[in-house]
């Protein structure tokens, strides 16, 4: 029982990282219609801008409370201006063009930041400084549960809220929602589309950041390819609760978590990314539109 | 044709770009050591970099715009790109053909050994790009699982070999065939989908194949591979590495020379028209009563073909196979192949083939920049020029006026 409660936790762990990036995925696809390929290596430039940060701040004697608050911030502006950056180079221009045309550019974006971060930094797994200490209270369910899943739960529940406010009650919310429903006619209502879709990117780069910022403080090491799978795992999850919805990615996030805990820790851990990579091909061939998406029917 | 405002706004771009890189490229840390090094010289570059480049597409785009409009005034006529206007001449395309097939033909005679195998390889890679060139170019679908059936062909090759002692031609086939019935399996549940859900799951399905390669001990060696996969045979007799590495060399040129004529009799039979038309608008092709997922199949499996083929060819030249030839990368390069070539060009995809597999092997020092090269290629070509190096020219028909 001990096993399955640790298992749980783990895949719950998994989940929250995993709908941190989904939703970055879900929204863009919401409101332009397509799959941001190079939204995983924008997690991985916010983990590495995270440790690069860290590391600096550390050694320049910052205290632990000041250096945490820092590095948050400044992996997400850095990763969101990299989203900023990468909207207005590879997609801007191809709004128009036939449907494949972008996400070549997208995989091609994808194929330059990972490259990117190698040539500018090293191919080698990096050490990850630990950010998140151990708490006292947390002592007697250490076996089941640490001080670093406990904070990617909490982080995650309070960025989920955040996000809900932000787009069920603002002004900017309503506008994303409304470019999400017809693009064509926000435009004739006065919303500055490409800005919403530039807020988008940003919103989502940001999620990714911190992401990236807490599993990469969780497991302890990153390299430049922890975004490539982490990429298409947290795209399986957005699909599996049915991409456009962003309840939907939360949900299939958390889904597809605890699936890969309890297979890795019942089956084997050798078939992990099999595993992630089957659901997506299961979920696409019998339920396209996913647990939550309504299907949309072509219309000419 | 620069005016002061475009360079206060370069200006600011390269401000804005020094900024986005600054973390990355001029702090390198090492957090064991807790030692910072300061790359400052790299903010310089990236200043200039982008600055540069920020004012070239300024000018680019500016008299793309001129040009726009002096056509639409008729001052100028509108004139068809120099690729089109050498194929459709006879006399120029005619002798080009000829000095182009005797320098193939005497190629292995007059380098080394070592140049006529990279020869090879980039021979493969031309036939990987025209089969997926059916694929991606011709019919529209977004396969980013090809090498899943590359890397069938080479282990079929490897595992019929080691278990039944099959040979080299008599693999060859059903390499090919064993990967076209995969890309069957795959393609019926999966064609029925979106396009931009297909590049995903194959994606997805290239992962798994390696993966199970890699995992599998049993069936295929795991990470470890298998060697000592003979050469193809020449009718039993002995060859020296040499000799073979010529005789593999006039192999893969025939397989170039057939897969030419095969990809071109396809398009310009019915089904090629098909696939043309499913590219273009999938509704539209219904209403005119095209069958569309028995079309997008063929087109599938007739890809997954070639790439099969070719992976026997490819552990057959390397004599050794292991999971490791199989990654994203290789699917990723075979499709900056078809792109910058031009998708559905064959000419195009040829040319392309050739300077992205000989470039990093004669510059050494660009190798390393090989795969960052590759996705700005990608990126760029989407951008300024959609269709490629070499535009693929249209049928067209000429109705005499009534």
């Amino acid at each position: 029982m001990d096993y399955f409660i640790e298992l749980f936790f783990s895949g719950l762990t998994r989940g929250s990282i995993y709908a941190l990036i989904a939703l970055g995925y879900t929204m863009v696809y919401g409101i332009i219609g397509l799959i941001n390929f190079a939204h995983g290596e924008i997690y991985m430039i916010g983990a590495f801008t995270a440790l690069i940060v860290s590391t600096v701040l550390s050694i320049f004697g910052l205290p632990l409370p000041a250096i945490i608050i820092l590095t948050l911030l400044a992996s997400a502006i850095w990763s969101a201006s990299y989203g900023y950056t990468v909207e207005k180079i590879a997609y801007q221009p191809l709004r128009n063009a036939p449907r494949l045309s972008p996400l070549i550019s997208a995989i091609g974006m994808s194929m330059f930041l990972q490259n990117y971060v190698l040539l500018a930094q090293t191919s080698d797994f990096l050490p990850f400084p630990a950010l998140i200490p151990d708490f006292a209270f947390m002592e007697p369910y250490a076996s089941t549960i640490g001080s670093s899943d406990l904070v990617i739960l909490v982080t995650t529940a309070v960025v989920m809220l955040l996000l809900t406010w932000l787009i069920k009650f603002t002004r900017t919310g309503k506008a994303m929602r409304a470019t999400a429903q017809d693009r064509k006619m926000a435009m004739l209502v006065g919303i500055n589309v490409d800005n919403v879709i530039s807020i988008t990117f940003i919103i989502g780069s940001a999620l990714a950041a911190i992401g990236g910022l807490l599993i990469a403080a969780h497991i302890g090491q990153i390299n430049f390819y922890i975004g490539f799978v982490a990429g298409i795992k947290a795209f399986t999850a957005a699909v599996l609760g049915g991409i456009g919805s962003i309840p939907g990615a939360v949900l299939g996030s958390f889904i597809l978590g605890l699936t890969e805990a309890f297979a890795t820790g019942y089956v084997s851990s050798d078939y992990e990314d099999v595993f992630a990579f089957s659901l997506l091909v299961l979920i696409l061939i019998f339920r396209p539109s996913g647990l939550l998406g309504k299907a949309t029917i072509e219309k000419v | 044709m620069i005016s002061l405002k475009d360079i206060q706004k370069g200006l600011l771009v390269s401000l804005w770009f020094v900024f986005l890189t600054f973390p990355l490229l001029v702090i390198k840390v090492n957090p064991i050591e807790r030692v910072i090094t300061w790359r400052w010289y790299n903010m310089l570059w990236i200043a200039l970099a982008s600055f540069c480049c920020y004012l070239g597409v300024r000018v680019y785009k500016s008299r793309q715009l001129t040009r726009h409009k002096r056509v639409k005034l008729g001052i100028v006529k509108e004139r068809a790109a120099w690729s089109v206007r050498i194929l459709k001449e006879p006399s120029v395309y005619i002798p080009f053909l000829l000095v182009v097939g005797l320098f193939a033909l005497v190629f292995p005679w007059i380098f080394s050994t070592y140049q006529t195998n990279i020869m090879v390889t980039a021979l493969m890679y031309i036939v990987l790009g025209l089969g997926l060139n059916i694929v991606v170019g011709v019919a529209g679908l977004l396969d980013l699982g090809y090498v899943a059936f590359y890397a069938v062909g080479a282990y079929s090759y490897a595992l019929l070999n080691m278990h039944f002692g099959l040979g080299f031609w008599m693999v060859l086939p059903i390499g090919g065939l064993l990967a076209a019935s995969l890309g069957i399996l795959l393609g019926f549940p999966v064609l029925r989908l979106r396009g931009d859900y297909l590049a995903i799951v194959t994606l997805g399905f290239g992962e798994i194949i390696r993966l199970i390669l890699e995992n599998w001990n049993d069936f295929s060696q795991g990470p470890s591979g298998i060697s000592n996969i003979p050469r193809p045979g020449l009718f039993g007799l002995h060859l020296s590495l040499d000799q073979s590495i010529t005789y593999l060399y006039y192999l893969v040129i025939a397989m170039v020379l057939f897969t030419i004529f095969v990809v071109n009799r396809l398009q310009n039979s019915r089904i090629g028209r098909a696939w043309f038309a499913l590219r273009e608008d999938e509704i539209a092709c219904q209403a005119m009563g095209i069958d569309k997922t028995r079309t997008k199949l063929t087109a599938f499996a007739l890809g997954a073909f070639w790439a099969g083929m070719v992976g026997v060819i490819f552990a057959a030249k390397t004599t050794f196979v292991n999971p490791a030839s199989f990654t994203f990368l290789e699917s990723a390069i075979i499709l900056c192949i078809v792109v910058l070539g031009g998708m559905g060009s064959i000419i195009g995809v040829i040319l392309a083939a050739l300077i992205l597999i000989l470039m990093p092997e004669y510059l050494r020092a660009f190798s390393d920049y090989r795969m960052l090269v590759f996705g700005a290629v990608l990126v760029t070509m989407m951008i300024f020029r959609p269709q490629g190096l070499i535009a693929n020219v249209r049928r067209t028909y000429n109705i005499p006026k009534v």
